[in-house]
């Protein structure tokens, strides 16, 4: 299953890019592929920018806004104003629902 | 709040020789219970936990591998039960109660966490070599050229599912490609269903409520039997549109037309409203009015709902959901706004202060 297309925010840096792969290890969705010597994206709306790639890449090479895509955090972000708030706890705040 | 932490399973009390206490990798009656349970309530999902520590399998040594995981304790069990037959070590990250994939996007499944966690539990002192496995839906949260750079240990992303661990370990560590990847089946979508069903409810209890007032109000007062007359086909709409949004949708998801989610539920729940209104009795919704509200307002409410899906999934993106709500909370609002005036302009009509 595949979400909505040409929305993703994820970039990459192939002049930064040293092929070691740590991104196609972390990824989910097989969004990146070998490509000779570094990197490249095969299919971007595949990503659910959830950063996996970005945060191991100890290059540099990768950018994507991450979070989660949880419409009821988007929602109580709104309402509360400031950052989305998923009410899944964690933050020792009362829960509400999602994962 | 005053979380429970749960007793671990420790069948004798079995501890190894550093003093790390042994869990058994069979479930008891009590930890399938628990299960179910927490796929039920959220107030038992949001307090089911496990000490955060480390644990031993088997007769776990210095070489044996290190396997990390939250500590929710769902998380711990289905990662204990796949480790029958194997000597490992489990290290309990403190996330609060929180899984896997949602911690690590809160970061409390995390870098600094882990580190700490290393040395909390002598990890170095416990094993002879310096690797951790961590499961993949972990990475989110954790750099782990960070962790390799403080603790020295290299950090290893295992399977994203706690079932493939075997054959991981099996191959020296080695996931294949299968092994990376998120599945959505309809299993795993019909076991989250309930966390979206039972939210729903409240509104629901609410929607009732309304639907008995407005229904019920008459010039004389409110009126049982008018109340349940001219109610009923609306609490029958309404029921069909809740269990369309958080239930048919979720289940139906990869065969239901078009990405978006609330396309998708305005879909399920405009032909699940549509086939009701044709088979209810032609007195049961009379009024044009009536019959145009249930059309706009139950599709309209089964999109809503089936939107909140996307933060069960595995497959949806901030950006995505971002670019939904754009576009369909102004509709829903507008919806919602229309369906007042039908639901007024059907009880002039009732009154009989026609227009």
């Amino acid at each position: 299953m595949k979400y909505l297309a040409n929305v993703v925010t994820l970039e990459l840096f192939p002049e930064r890019c040293s092929g070691c792969g740590r991104c196609l290890e972390v990824c989910p969705r097989e969004v990146f592929a070998k490509n000779g010597k570094t990197v490249r994206i095969v299919d971007r709306d595949s990503c659910i920018e959830c950063g996996a790639c970005m945060m191991n890449c100890s290059f540099g090479a990768i950018r994507v806004n991450s979070g989660v895509g949880c419409a009821a955090a988007l929602i109580n972000g709104l309402i509360r104003g400031g950052e989305p708030q998923c009410g899944c706890g964690g933050n020792e705040e009362r829960g509400e629902s999602c994962c | 709040m005053a979380v429970e932490l749960f007793d671990l399973p420790g069948g004798s009390g079995r501890s190894t020789a550093e003093n790390v206490t042994v869990v058994p990798t069979e479930w008891s009656r009590q930890d399938a219970w628990g299960r179910l349970r927490c796929r039920l309530f959220n107030s038992v999902r949001m307090n089911y936990r496990v000490k955060p520590g480390i644990y031993a399998v088997g007769a776990a040594d210095g070489r044996s591998p290190v396997l990390v995981t939250a500590n929710y304790k769902l998380s711990f069990d289905l990662l204990r039960r796949e480790l029958s037959g194997f000597d490992a070590w489990i290290v309990v990250l403190d996330t609060r109660g929180i899984n896997v994939w949602c911690a690590a996007g809160k970061g409390t499944f995390g870098t600094e966490e882990l580190i700490r966690r290393i040395r909390a539990t002598r990890l170095p002192e416990i094993v002879e070599h310096r690797r951790v496995i961590l499961p993949q839906l972990g990475a989110p949260g954790v750099q782990a050229h960070v962790v390799k750079e403080h603790t020295g240990f290299s950090v290893d992303y295992g399977p994203v599912y706690a079932r493939d661990l075997p054959a991981y370990l099996r191959a020296g560590c080695r996931a294949t490609a299968q092994m990376r990847k998120v599945s959505f089946d309809f299993r795993e979508r019909l076991e989250l269903t309930p966390m979206e069903i039972v939210p729903a409810l409240k509104g629901f209890g609410i929607f009732l409520a309304a639907v008995f007032v407005l229904f019920g109000l008459q010039p004389e007062g409110i009126l049982f039997h008018s109340a349940f007359n001219n109610g009923l086909p609306v609490a029958i709409l309404g029921t069909a549109a809740l269990l369309s949004g958080t239930f048919l949708t979720p289940l139906l998801l990869p065969w239901i037309p078009f990405r978006s989610f609330a396309v998708k539920g305005f879909l399920a729940g405009g032909i699940a409203t549509a086939v009701l209104v044709f088979l209810l009795p032609a007195k049961a919704l009379q009024s044009a009015y009536l019959q145009a509200f249930a059309l706009l307002f139950f599709p309209a409410a089964s999109s809503y709902l089936a939107l909140q899906f996307t933060g069960s999934t595995t497959f949806t993106s901030i950006s995505g959901v971002k670019k939904e709500l754009k576009i369909a909370l102004p509709l829903y609002v507008a919806a919602g706004a229309i369906a007042l005036v039908l639901l007024v302009l059907y009880k002039l009509q009732d009154w009989g202060i026609g227009i």
